[in-house]
């Protein structure tokens, strides 16, 4: 992804979906947005992954001309998102994390209007917005006001709408929020699907899977700055060690198998659960001493297994206690 | 969504709006509020229920006491109503526009290639519906109490000059409707507009009768000049002072009021 990124500079800038830089949003006194930088290769799906209030969603609205940066500039495929507003929102559809649907009105209804007023004839616009509500699985309350809509299926509504022209840069703020399993799998392939045809993706989550699943690279933000950016396999590795896990066969062994592993692997173990000791595997060799010391000390295991880093260890490690948060930037 | 999409980067794009794209935009958002008041019937109550009801109300309440009859009441009345109705309806305007403003949707209007005036030119463009619905059914009530108009002609003029005067003052209340935080904000400081100037005019009575001091504001009421010149439209079949001065003052509404109002909407768009 790097290697891509950096061909993608150098063939011509038009190729970068978004670049921002020192992007500033102040609401009073807080900072809400402190200094942002971005860059986004067209044709990636680009994840920004924080806690609720890390800043985001404001990211996201000064990205799509709906607030003005205080500081900083923006442009997406090179237009700039203040001076050329009209420009960057013929490339752009937003979904925001409040379905931006007419509750009053039924699903056909929203679809056609958007439809109209992003210049589609009045037959195209009906056509477009039956293929919509049948590739969502709407098209039995199509004529329904939304008012009886589930919140999924105003989601999807949502989603639907942002869907009726293909826009070059597709903006979803935490598009999964709120939806069950199965619906969540089904707007990952939308995701997909959309990516495959040509659309670059700017997504916010507060799912570590979701970025660790779609994301080719994710900016961490916290306090309205970017703390950590990388793809998620950098990300990783930057902040974490593997953990080794040992499942015990007795309770009473505990003690003994932490002396253990402080004692070979020179690192100090924890006991999240009765029968399990974990502890950070900087070096996989000497896994095989601590192993041989358990067995002369008589310690029996039930299992045992290396774990990655997940982007929540990441994640905790970034935005959590200042103290330990490492920045691997 | 088969096959690969054009590039953003290689796309040849406008940075503005062309004025065929504005009036489509436009017409789209009244066509929007069309289908929201065919599915909220209530919508209507303030065009349809109000000018039947104050009709008959006033007119038999009033009647004997103003008029001495019922019948000569209706040439006063029935221009009163007339107004009456026109301008509260242009109320809702505002009301419904702060409604709409703080509806999900519109984050999505906002962030579509689309007009910025459109959905609020949109609403502006519908409501000369309703207050066609309102003029209309004053003057069938007011057939159906036995007021008679001297021409056809006439009397879709004193129409016309009905709903052009209510579009105008809309205006006002769209105004109001962007600045302030609540739809219940606009909804109580329109109606404290709303009643000095509808009852505070001639539209209810003759104005001969009012006390000097009253007279004066009534005579600076804008809303005067508007039933006045229904009145000599639907009684004599003549364009008077009143009818211009009406026309005028409606204009120079819209002059001061759509451009403040455009400019305050934008800023909030």
């Amino acid at each position: 992804m790097t290697t891509r990124q950096t061909t993608v500079d150098r063939e011509h800038a038009t190729a970068i979906a978004v670049e921002a830089r020192g992007l500033v949003k102040t609401f009073g006194d807080n900072r809400a947005v402190d200094g942002v930088d971005l860059t986004i290769p067209s044709g990636c799906v680009y994840a920004l992954l924080g806690p609720n209030g890390a800043g985001k969603t404001t990211i996201i609205n000064m990205l799509t001309t709906l607030l003005k940066p205080d500081g900083g500039d923006a442009k997406v495929f090179g237009h700039d998102v203040v001076r050329e507003t009209q420009v960057v929102r013929q490339l752009i559809s937003v979904t925001g994390q409040s379905a931006a649907v007419d509750e009053r009105l039924s699903a056909t209804e929203n679809l056609t209007i958007f439809g109209l007023l992003l210049g589609l004839s009045r037959s195209e616009a009906g056509k477009r917005a039956g293929e919509l509500l049948q590739e969502f699985g709407l098209q039995d309350a199509a004529k329904r006001t939304l008012e009886k809509f589930s919140g999924g299926m105003r989601r999807r509504l949502d989603l639907a709408s942002s869907l009726i022209v293909q826009a070059p840069l597709i903006f979803l703020d935490e598009p999964t929020t709120g939806l069950d399993p199965r619906t969540r799998v089904q707007m990952w392939e939308s995701i997909r699907r959309l990516v495959s045809s040509g659309s670059t993706i700017l997504l916010t989550t507060q799912y570590l899977d979701e970025a660790d699943q779609l994301a080719d690279r994710v900016a961490v933000i916290d306090h309205g700055r970017v703390v950590a950016e990388g793809t998620p396999r950098e990300l990783k590795a930057a902040v974490g060690k593997a953990t080794l896990n040992l499942r015990l066969a007795n309770e009473e062994d505990a003690a003994g198998a932490m002396a253990a592993v402080q004692e070979v692997l020179g690192v100090k173990a924890s006991t999240p659960e009765a029968m399990l000791v974990t502890a950070p595997m900087a070096d996989p060799d000497r896994v095989t001493d601590l192993l041989v010391a358990l067995r002369s000390e008589r310690i029996r295991l039930a299992a045992v297994s290396v774990q990655d880093p997940t982007l929540d260890e990441v994640f905790m490690a970034l935005t959590g206690d200042e103290s330990k948060g490492g920045k691997p930037q | 969504m088969s096959g690969q999409i054009v590039p953003g980067g290689s796309r040849k794009l406008k940075n503005r709006v062309s004025p065929q794209a504005v009036i489509g935009n436009s017409l789209t958002m009244a066509y929007r509020t069309l289908l929201l008041i065919r599915r909220t019937p209530q919508q209507l109550f303030d065009v349809t229920i109000q000018p039947i009801l104050f009709t008959l109300m006033f007119t038999f309440l009033f009647g004997g006491a103003i008029s001495g009859s019922v019948s000569g009441y209706l040439p006063i009345i029935i221009p009163g109503i007339l107004a009456q109705t026109a301008i509260t309806a242009s109320m809702a305007t505002g009301v419904q526009l702060r409604e709409d403003m703080d509806k999900g949707v519109f984050y999505r209007f906002k962030s579509m290639p689309i007009a910025r005036i459109a959905p609020l030119a949109g609403p502006l463009l519908a409501d000369i519906v309703r207050y066609s619905i309102a003029t209309a059914l004053t003057f069938t009530m007011g057939y159906l109490l036995g007021f008679h108009w001297v021409s056809p002609g006439a009397a879709l003029l004193a129409g016309f000059l009905a709903v052009f005067a209510a579009w105008c003052l809309g205006w006002v209340f769209a105004l109001l409707g962007v600045l302030a935080k609540t739809a219940q904000t606009v909804q109580g400081i329109s109606a404290a507009i709303i009643f000095p100037l509808g009852f505070l005019s001639g539209a209810f009575v003759p104005t001969e009768t009012l006390p000097r001091w009253l007279q004066d504001f009534v005579n600076v009421n804008p809303l005067t000049y508007v039933v006045s010149a229904v009145r000599q439209l639907l009684d004599q079949g003549t364009i008077g002072t009143d009818f211009w001065l009406s026309l005028i003052g409606s204009t120079v509404l819209v002059l001061v009021f759509a451009p403040v109002t455009l400019k305050m909407y934008m800023r909030k768009a």
